[in-house]
């Protein structure tokens, strides 16, 4: 019988909370799990690292509290500064080829031609592939003698076949940068060209009917319009290479002579390799505060753009 | 020299103003001109693949030849078989691995971040807002940054060189995106959906499974989809978090190919094991293209 009133109409037992306050249960109940996940994986980790960056902490033993002695050291930390200087060289490469390229074939692919929707999904289909496991294709494709890439280049007469790609710091970021940029550049082409086409035609037209040449329709009509995208494209990338490590792992092992260790690569060798948990903690915490600033700007770049 | 568009007609401006160049070259640019290029665009991004499936496909002798053949002069599996063992990974079992994190990731990630997106959206109380922004603040801090502590933490829940724990992992980092995706799509829908159910007598949870979750699907969908590709590739935290052979994950054990056996890897195998990697991605991407393409661009325009 209860079941039946219950039934009848939602709310109508008064005996327990109003609609109102049962929504409200509901709501934290629904919510309670996910945010415990977050919490314990999350928020937990994130307040350790800071504790734990305030000491020595090795992997086994003892841990002691040294204050800010870890992130002194980081400051005169030879090893680490060159890792931030690759990293930063790295990104300021990586960032410029990926926005031009991804412009590129995203005013390619935006005509509307027969062909054009089948490029696009062609593009963007290494997106799809894993950073690792391109890595890993690209190493075999530069290997000396065996790798076909270099085969190909032998035969342009660009390189001899038996170059080892991987034994100079400039032709390994080379060919890292080359595999990033065929497994990242639909992405942004993606992200543009989205941008692209959220602006209405009509505004374009209305320049070029007013007497702005097509450049000056570029620079002062779809330019500004398109800015939310090309902040969000650029921190993309921007976030992307400071967070560089897989590609490296895989296709450099970080060398020749460690020249091309990225900062992730230098916590991951601190923490997992050298077992210093308390420093690899400190350098994580420097990392951190480099992407939020990051993240930051893309805020306000954004925030700015909606006057 | 009068340049002219498409459709025939002369162009009005001059083509030698150096401002009005770029449009007599886009308008006089012949489509054949943009089909070689686009096409030799294409050849460009698709030839990695192609090297992978050659590669793999090859018999172990010529895989292993200098110079390398253009294409398998006879196709063999050997590559693949010798993944089940002889070169020291069962890719079985690292398949294996992979799938049940990634399902078991996704699958999480989609229960919880529908019943948080749909709490955030529609079931208020006192602080949701400021649980949801502080979810989104995780967006800022990259998990990265968080892998020495979260290491000690698996290793002190006993969830370190564990699935489970990579698992639980996994969902932790999926599901911020996966809540906003869910709660935007919740907040799409229209309340009076929502009420006329519950006026016809659903619960709260009723009105949502059946009336409001129906109409959310895509979203759900997207969620599920890139968290199951996050998940399948990843390889910075498989890599750390789990340290037993038979534990690792696909991404993970390709680096014990890549390591190779004495000294000298096997590059045919390698390849095989990439393939066997790339693949699955490559062919659900091609199924659902739309769900996928969409998440993307409606999570990175957040």
């Amino acid at each position: 019988m209860t079941t039946l009133t219950k039934r009848g109409g939602c709310g109508g037992d008064r005996r327990t909370l109003s609609r109102a306050g049962r929504r409200r249960l509901t709501g934290i109940a629904m919510t309670t799990p996910a945010l415990a996940l977050i919490t314990l994986f999350f928020f937990v980790p994130l307040v350790m690292m800071l504790w734990m960056s305030l000491h020595n902490w090795p992997l086994l033993g003892e841990h002691r509290f040294i204050g800010l002695d870890n992130y002194r050291n980081a400051l005169h930390d030879t090893e680490f500064r060159t890792a931030v200087v690759f990293t930063v060289k790295y990104t300021l490469i990586t960032t410029p080829v990926l926005f031009v390229l991804g412009l590129g074939l995203a005013l390619l692919v935006r005509q509307r031609r027969r062909g054009a929707r089948f490029f696009q999904a062609v593009y963007f289909l290494p997106v799809v592939v894993g950073l690792a496991s391109g890595a890993f294709l690209w190493l075999f494709m530069f290997q000396s003698d065996i790798g076909p890439a270099g085969d190909l280049a032998d035969h342009l007469g660009l390189a001899g076949r038996t170059t080892n790609w991987f034994a100079g710091s400039t032709s390994a970021l080379l060919v890292v940068i080359s595999m990033v940029t065929w497994k990242i550049v639909g992405l942004q082409m993606l992200l543009l060209l989205t941008g692209l086409q959220s602006i209405p035609t009509d505004l374009e037209e209305a320049a070029r009917i007013d007497g702005a040449s097509r450049l000056q329709t570029y620079r002062y009509v779809i330019l500004p319009l398109l800015r939310p995208t090309l902040a969000l494209v650029l921190v993309f990338s921007v976030a992307g290479s400071l967070l560089a490590f897989d590609q490296f792992y895989v296709m450099t092992s970080g060398g020749p002579g460690n020249s091309t260790i990225t900062a992730v690569y230098e916590i991951y060798r601190t923490s997992f390799i050298k077992f210093q948990l308390g420093y690899g903690s400190a350098l994580s915490a420097l990392l951190m505060i480099v992407l939020v600033a990051v993240s930051a700007v893309q805020i306000l770049l954004l925030r700015s753009s909606d006057h | 020299m009068r340049t002219r568009n498409l459709k025939g007609r002369p162009v009005e401006r001059d083509p030698k103003d150096p401002e009005n160049l770029p449009a007599a070259i886009r308008q006089s640019l012949p489509r054949t001109a943009w089909w070689a290029v686009c096409a030799s665009l294409a050849v460009l991004f698709l030839y990695p693949l192609y090297v992978m499936l050659s590669q793999s496909l090859k018999a172990p002798g010529e895989a292993a030849a200098a110079p390398p053949t253009l294409y398998p002069h006879e196709l063999s599996l050997d590559n693949f078989r010798s993944l089940g063992g002889d070169t020291g990974i069962n890719i079985l079992t690292n398949a294996g691995n992979s799938l049940l994190v990634s399902l078991g990731a996704t699958l999480a990630t989609v229960v919880l971040s529908t019943l948080a997106g749909y709490g955030f959206a529609r079931l208020r109380f006192p602080g949701s807002n400021l649980l949801f922004f502080a979810t989104l603040a995780t967006f800022m801090i990259p998990f990265q940054a968080i892998i020495t502590p979260l290491y000690l933490l698996l290793n002190n829940l006993g969830l370190q060189n564990s699935l489970l724990g990579l698992t639980a992992v996994y969902t932790t980092f999926q599901l911020p995106f996966g809540l906003f995706l869910m709660r935007n799509s919740f907040s799409a829908i229209p309340r009076s959906l929502e009420e006329a159910a519950l006026i016809d007598g659903c619960g709260i949870f009723g009105a949502m499974v059946r009336v409001v979750l129906p109409v959310a699907v895509p979203g759900l969908i997207t969620t599920a989809l890139l968290t199951f590709f996050a998940c399948w590739n990843e390889f910075f935290a498989a890599l750390i978090l789990v340290t037993d052979q038979d534990k690792f994950t696909l991404p993970v054990s390709l680096s014990v190919l890549a390591s190779g056996n004495l000294g000298s890897v096997n590059w045919g195998v390698l390849q095989a094991g990439v393939a066997v990697t790339i693949v699955p991605c490559v062919v659900i991407y091609l199924l659902l293209q739309k769900y996928y393409v969409g998440g993307l661009l409606s999570g990175a325009v957040k």
